[in-house]
């Protein structure tokens, strides 16, 4: 990846409302909504245990939902739920009462796909807003005027949609967009693929897909294979989107909300990635002039990576490069190895809570929002009663460490990966 | 009123299209592909007039697809489109963007819209939504199965298409799958033949015995179903619930293929119609399509009779 110094503003659409576009993440639980917000995300979305795709995802109750407002409320930051299925008609008893519950949990707004659940959501809680899922694959201006006129404030652009296709919309229509900028994608339309249906008998547009374009195929070409059977297979899996590298014509382009795809993602993944775009933005916003990509964003974006990474359809039409033919999935380099609760400065030691296996000696790292950093290896560990360990075997179990520098709570120390 | 529903197939070309109508179906679905995706053939707009002309003089209706997602540069298009097709009587368009439900309402008012969004048309509640908004049919996904079709037609107004036979649009990417796996493999010059083949299918290594039809446009790759689904056995239990029009999809068949399925669903629902009361399947009704059928490809109920999870 290469380093921008100087740059000319290519794009100059504008943004509505929102002063600097929104840095929404995705939070699979609780305790991620908390990493997402206090990294830096202005908005997070979750799901619900109705209505959401990702149903694997250990999704929120309600009473998890009003935790998260409350503490997103704290940062100034907002919930949204995906209520992203296109709904068959058994799942439409209990739609009103569902959507009527989120309102009253104090979610901002929902992300939906299925008309039926939009009118509903507008007409049984009003204070809420709907914005339209990228699940409705919009391409195009006239699309998004058509959701516009239907009274939605938002419209989430289909991941094929390019800089300049997404200017064109901005120039005919006044509302907030939403766009990826980071994550998997579905290398299909979203909503126009059903393999996992045919493969499996689950329903993809209900949260079911089990991944299905990931799988191994070959090509045949009248009867005969177009690679050696088995070898070098066909698939149809996508690398990573990850815009980074483009933050100033994300933002000139005019898109009002950046957005990170992975509720499934663990806490470090989520919190790497939204500290990495919050300093990003930040630096550009504050000195536009003079804004340079950092080589540490890309490093944070790295270590948690597991897949290679691309600029999706912002730029062209992804090609051969863009696709995974072989195994380049790997676990992330680095992994989230205990969370930071306390820190004593006159003793220099953190109160830590495990996380992953580490053992004294170990190479670690402390990360916390804004780009705070440093390395160092685990000398000192102990109980909290003070008894020394060699090694923290135990998940969750509170120790205490000596670190180099003053840590805060939240803050995340992570190993590298053998 | 009575009923007698519509038996709807695609066609390849002017010479499939009036054989088709001949061997007894009341409406044909064409289109071109800048507009529309997974077409069994190409009508320009020459010949959709004359495809018009020619169904109409035959007692059949003429749609036009229009099911693309569309891009900012083919908006500008719509307008002319759209009136032209209009001027020349054709009965409907299908569409599956709103982007042609704002246009035709712009420029060709009055014109009738089937909402087809292929895998989301999922239910009557959305069926009305876009009732409501012009359509006067809804094309529910093939993804449904018996129940939640007859739940469907017994809980909305608007007009219900259900495909009852061929195969079904899986997967649709913007990218080039197929060129892109071409050239990973270095073999950039294979790709025009390989594009061009109709033979082109995928197998998923765990299913040895299913193929996927996989081909490219210049809107993207498009995978289709491993089965085609054959509902003929039991067209009355639709014919029951008054679905109003029933698809033969004729996509990468034989027009012999297409013409011997149409023929096998006219004789059906002719039957049920003389006397449904008394009406049975006759299995011998089946054998002409299975004589034809290739044998790769398993004839199917599709989703009709499953359980699906997620
Ligand atoms: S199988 Fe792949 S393309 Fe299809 S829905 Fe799942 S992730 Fe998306």
């Amino acid at each position: 990846m290469s380093t921008t110094t100087k740059r000319v503003p290519r794009f100059n659409g504008k943004r509505n409302r929102l002063a600097r576009p929104e840095l929404l993440a995705p939070a699979g639980n609780l305790e991620k909504l908390k990493f997402a917000v206090h990294y830096g995300a202005d908005a997070v979305y979750i799901g619900g245990q109705q209505y959401g795709l990702r149903s694997n995802a250990d999704n929120f109750s309600f009473e998890e939902m009003r935790e998260g407002v409350e503490f997103a409320k704290k940062y100034g930051a907002k919930v949204f739920v995906a209520t992203n299925i296109y709904a068959h008609n058994e799942d439409l008893e209990g739609i009103e009462q569902y959507l009527k519950n989120l309102q009253e949990a104090g979610i901002a707004a929902i992300i939906a796909a299925d008309p039926i659940i939009i009118e509903t959501a507008q007409r049984v809680a009003p204070n809420m807003e709907v914005h339209l899922s990228t699940q409705q694959s919009v391409l195009n201006w006239k699309t998004v005027q058509f959701w516009k006129e239907e009274g939605l404030p938002r419209v989430v652009l289909a991941r094929e949609t390019s800089f300049e296709e997404i200017q064109e919309i901005k120039n005919h229509v006044d509302i907030e967009i939403e766009a990826f900028i980071h994550g998997a994608m579905c290398s299909s339309f979203s909503g126009r693929c059903v393999l996992s249906n045919h493969f499996t008998d689950r329903d993809s547009n209900r949260g079911g897909c089990c991944q299905s374009c990931r799988w191994k195929y070959d090509l045949f070409l009248e009867g005969a294979p177009v690679n050696e059977e088995g070898e070098d297979p066909f698939t149809m899996g996508s690398k990573d989107l990850c815009m980074i590298e483009h933050i100033p014509d994300l933002i000139e382009v005019g898109i009002d909300s950046f957005k990170i795809e992975g509720r499934m993602k663990s806490i470090h993944y989520v919190a790497s990635v939204v500290n990495a775009y919050r300093q990003a933005i930040d630096a550009y916003f504050d000195d536009p002039e003079h804004y340079e990509l950092k080589q540490e964003w890309l490093d944070e974006i790295n270590k948690a990576a597991n897949r290679p990474l691309n600029t999706g359809f912002f730029l062209d039409v992804p090609g051969t490069e863009d696709h995974i033919y072989t195994a380049e999935e790997k676990p992330a380099p680095y992994d989230f190895a205990a969370v930071v609760h306390d820190y004593d400065e006159s003793t220099q030691f953190a109160t830590i809570e495990q996380r992953s296996h580490f053992t004294v000696g170990q190479e670690i790292e402390f990360v916390g929002p804004g780009g705070r950093f440093f390395k160092q290896t685990v000398s000192e560990l102990t109980d909290l009663e003070g008894n020394k360990l060699d090694v923290a075997r135990h998940p969750l179990q509170k120790l205490r460490i000596r670190t180099l520098k003053p840590v805060q709570p939240m803050d995340i120390m992570r190993k590298k990966i053998k | 009123m009575s009923y007698n529903p519509e038996l709807l197939a695609t066609a390849a070309h002017m010479d499939e299209l009036e054989k088709l109508i001949d061997a007894g179906v009341t409406a044909i679905v064409v289109g071109e592909a800048k507009f529309a995706s997974r077409l069994a053939g190409q009508f320009d707009l020459d010949m959709i007039k004359q495809a018009t002309e020619l169904a109409h003089s035959k007692k059949a209706k003429l749609y036009v697809s229009m099911n693309n997602l569309i891009d900012n540069a083919t908006v500008d298009e719509l307008p002319q489109y759209i009136q032209s097709i209009q001027s020349f009587g054709v009965d409907a368009i299908v569409y599956g963007d709103p982007a042609v439900l704002m246009a035709v309402k712009e420029h060709a008012p009055g014109m009738k819209l089937h909402w087809n969004a292929e895998m989301t048309s999922t239910n009557y509640a959305t069926a009305e939504y876009w009732a409501r908004r012009g359509a006067t049919r809804f094309v529910m996904a093939r993804e449904l199965n018996m129940e939640q079709i007859v739940d469907t037609k017994q809980k909305s107004a608007i007009e219900i298409q259900v495909q009852v036979h061929g195969m079904t649009a899986i997967y649709h990417s913007k990218r080039s799958l197929v060129q892109s796996y071409a050239e990973h493999h270095q073999q950039r010059d294979r790709y025009a033949q390989l594009q061009q083949a109709a033979g082109l299918y995928l197998m998923e290594n765990d299913r040895p015995d299913e193929r996927f039809p996989i081909f490219e446009d210049e809107y993207g790759t498009h995978i289709m179903s491993s089965d085609d689904i054959c509902m003929l056995e039991n067209m009355h239990e639709l014919l029951d619930a008054r679905v109003d029009s029933f698809k033969v999809e004729g996509i990468l068949k034989s027009v012999e293929y297409n013409v011997t399925a149409v023929k096998a669903y006219r004789a059906v629902i002719d039957a049920y119609l003389a006397d449904p009361d008394n009406y049975e399947f006759d299995e011998s009704q089946l054998e002409p399509i299975r004589e034809l059928q290739d044998p790769g490809r398993e004839l199917s109920f599709g989703f009709f009779f499953k359980e699906q999870v997620y």
